[in-house]
């Protein structure tokens, strides 16, 4: 696909801690357009009384600190400003913040595990989670997310100098669950990002994973699969903002849709500001769609800015299950449905394979499992 | 003892009438060589007995041991003993080798293999047809050369062990030393007498090696000619001009 020759976005410009800089979402909005606003439950209007029950819980490796802190605590809000009005609401509304830190060089052995819980109730929830990984330390997160919930939330990685941070995001709600979520990363000189997202559960995810540069050197990784059935809206809207030379990214993402209703939608931009020479980037969205009646939405949007890129791409497609897969598997005597799933499974295995600790992939391919078997 | 029964097949793509009244029968012990030009229907024969959902059967019947294939689906014409070795074998991404092997033979026999029984067959399965171990971990046909294919198209037929076996040009594209690997694979797949075999191809080198009982010249969706193995050389020597000047 050719590059695209537009002038800046306006998509993204705005950022504000204040909820009142932020006009109620009409559904008219260019980052709303594909939202079915009325199905979040007032998290975008106000509406939503703040009396939602969600239970946090972290688990942590040896040499890893983690706190629960006040609003006023000078690390939250250090590394994103919320961009729009449910991310601004969230940060309005949250109690406590998570902040989990990994110390200078350290390398905690095992993953930083942290579990969301939605224990029903009226009402919504907000959160905040701040993980900070001190130049040149290593670490592994695991946010899990289950349960009923209505729940807004802003993430935030501080990744620094030569630190690398992997992180893992299951959203594996209840049916009738609502999510709203940013996860920013901040990626400082040589930093390593490594983000892989996994959305199967809710009635309607809307996450936005984002990456920023502070330094040059910095490489980002992300990467998401998702299964939608009847009647689930799940959203990824990602952005990466290049405006530090010499950085890398890419995204890959993948779902499978199948039944009345099932509605995916990912939103892929990327900037690649005056000052970010010799970035290469490549983005890539692939859905399959497995039966009449669903619907993905994919709008991958790449803004070059300066004459100096090492490589810049993307590309999105949405198709069928191809007859000639099946029909080859069904001549070895495998049924269909068996063939189907192989067939499914392995599109959405090959990113799955990426995930290197051996542990979390066989979690996350047991998860795809289950919704496959459903 | 296995009989496949193809009378009076006629198959359509897409409203175009390719198969125009085929009449065959492969008995167990048999091989049957169909030669033709390219373009004659040789696949469209093979891909309909499969039971590729591209073509439509417009008349006639297929009979498996008396069993009317043309009802049954892809999976379950397989389950019933029929293999079909493809031209063009489908790359099938994040899949590999070896999962989609087991699931086949469980699927076929209608249980799963003892796991180290069934790695041993694959190994000795894969040693004789010079596959190396390390393709059980690769994804299905994908980035395997012609060549490799096709082998592992026969690796599929030694393993599934059908009734009957239709082999659409496996031996094109081979090398020599390929060729003779592939053919004694399907030899050794003969070698019981209780196995049939409807061999497709263009050319008559892979007849020096896998020898047929039969020889059926196939010509604009129809059989024009058939004979014993001296056909063949005939057709070396003359080509398929005649056949198809006067079914033009
Ligand atoms: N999928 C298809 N769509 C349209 N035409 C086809 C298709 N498959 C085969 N044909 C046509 O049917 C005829 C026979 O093709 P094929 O069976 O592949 O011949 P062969 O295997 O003998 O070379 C050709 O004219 C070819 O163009
Ligand atoms: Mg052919």
């Amino acid at each position: 696909m050719g590059l695209n020759e537009k002038p800046l976005s306006t998509l993204h410009e705005k950022a504000s801690y204040d909820l009142a800089d932020f006009e109620v979402p009409t559904g008219r909005e260019e980052a709303w357009r594909f939202t079915p606003l009325a199905r979040l439950k007032g998290l975008h209007n106000g509406k939503a009384a703040p009396s939602g029950q969600v239970v946090t819980q972290v688990y942590t490796p040896e040499g890893v600190r983690a706190e629960w802190v006040g609003r006023d605590d000078e690390r939250i809000g250090k590394a994103y400003v919320p961009a729009d009005r449910v991310s601004a609401q969230a940060y309005n509304g949250f109690e406590k913040a998570l902040v989990v830190t990994v110390s200078q060089e350290a390398a905690p052995e095992g993953a930083i595990t942290v579990e969301v819980k939605g224990n029903g109730g009226e009402g919504a929830a907000y959160g905040h989670i701040v993980v900070v990984v001190e130049p040149m330390a290593q670490a592994t997160v695991v946010v899990q997310h289950e349960g009923t919930a209505v729940y807004a939330d802003n993430v935030e990685f501080v990744v620094g100098d030569g630190a690398t941070l992997k992180v893992v995001s299951l959203q594996d709600w209840a049916d009738d669950a609502v999510h709203v979520s940013h996860h920013h990363a901040q990626l400082a000189k040589d930093a390593t990002f490594r983000s892989f997202v996994v959305t199967l559960g809710g009635d309607l995810v809307r996450l936005s994973p984002s990456v920023s540069y502070t330094g040059p050197g910095g490489d980002a990784d992300l990467s998401g699969v998702y299964f939608v059935d009847a009647g689930q809206h799940l959203e990824h809207r990602l952005l990466v903002d290049h405006s530090q030379p010499n950085c890398k990214s890419n995204v890959d993402y993948r779902g499978a849709l199948q039944g009345e209703k099932a509605h995916a939608v990912w939103i892929g931009d990327v900037i690649i500001r005056v000052a970010a020479e010799g970035t290469d980037t490549y983005e890539l969205n692939r859905n399959l769609i497995l039966t009449d009646g669903a619907r993905a939405d994919s709008v991958p949007n790449l803004e070059i800015l300066t004459g100096e890129v090492a490589g810049a791409g993307h590309a999105s497609t949405s198709g069928r299950l191809d007859d000639e897969h099946i029909f080859y598997l069904q001549a070895r005597g495998i049924p269909f449905d068996e063939a189907r799933r192989l067939v499914i499974r392995g599109f959405l295995g090959q990113l799955i394979e990426k995930i290197q600790v051996e542990e979390l992939r066989e979690r996350v391919m047991n998860a795809v499992e289950a919704e496959l078997a459903r | 003892m296995s009989t496949l029964e193809i009378r009076d097949l006629k198959v359509a793509v897409e409203d175009k009438e390719i198969l125009r009244g085929v009449n065959l029968t492969v008995k167990a012990g048999e091989t049957h060589a169909i030669m033709g030009p390219n373009g004659s229907g040789k696949s469209t024969l093979a891909y309909a007995i499969a039971g590729h959902p591209k073509y439509t059967i417009t008349g006639g019947e297929v009979l498996l041991d008396g069993v009317d294939l043309l009802e049954l689906s892809v999976d379950e014409r397989a389950r019933a003993g029929l293999f079909l070795a493809m031209q063009y074998p489908v790359e099938v991404p994040g899949v590999s080798v070896s999962n989609f092997l087991r699931s086949a033979v469980t699927s076929v026999r209608g249980e799963a293999p003892k796991l180290r029984e069934f790695a041993k067959d694959l190994k000795s399965g894969m040693d004789a047809l010079s596959i190396d171990s390390a393709f059980a971990q690769r994804n299905l046909n994908e980035g395997f050369s012609g060549g490799e294919k096709k082998r592992h198209e026969i690796l599929q037929l030694e393993l599934l062990k059908p009734k009957i076996a239709v082999l659409d040009e496996t031996d094109s594209g081979l090398d020599v030393d390929a060729l003779r690997v592939v053919s004694e694979g399907i030899n050794r797949f003969r070698a019981s007498g209780e196995t049939g075999v409807l061999l497709i191809t263009h050319y008559t080198r892979i007849l020096r090696y896998v020898k047929p009982d039969f020889v059926h010249v196939f010509a604009a969706g129809r059989v024009v000619e058939e004979g014993g193995p001296e056909l063949a050389d005939k057709l070396e020597a003359e080509g398929y001009e005649q056949y198809t000047k006067a079914s033009a």
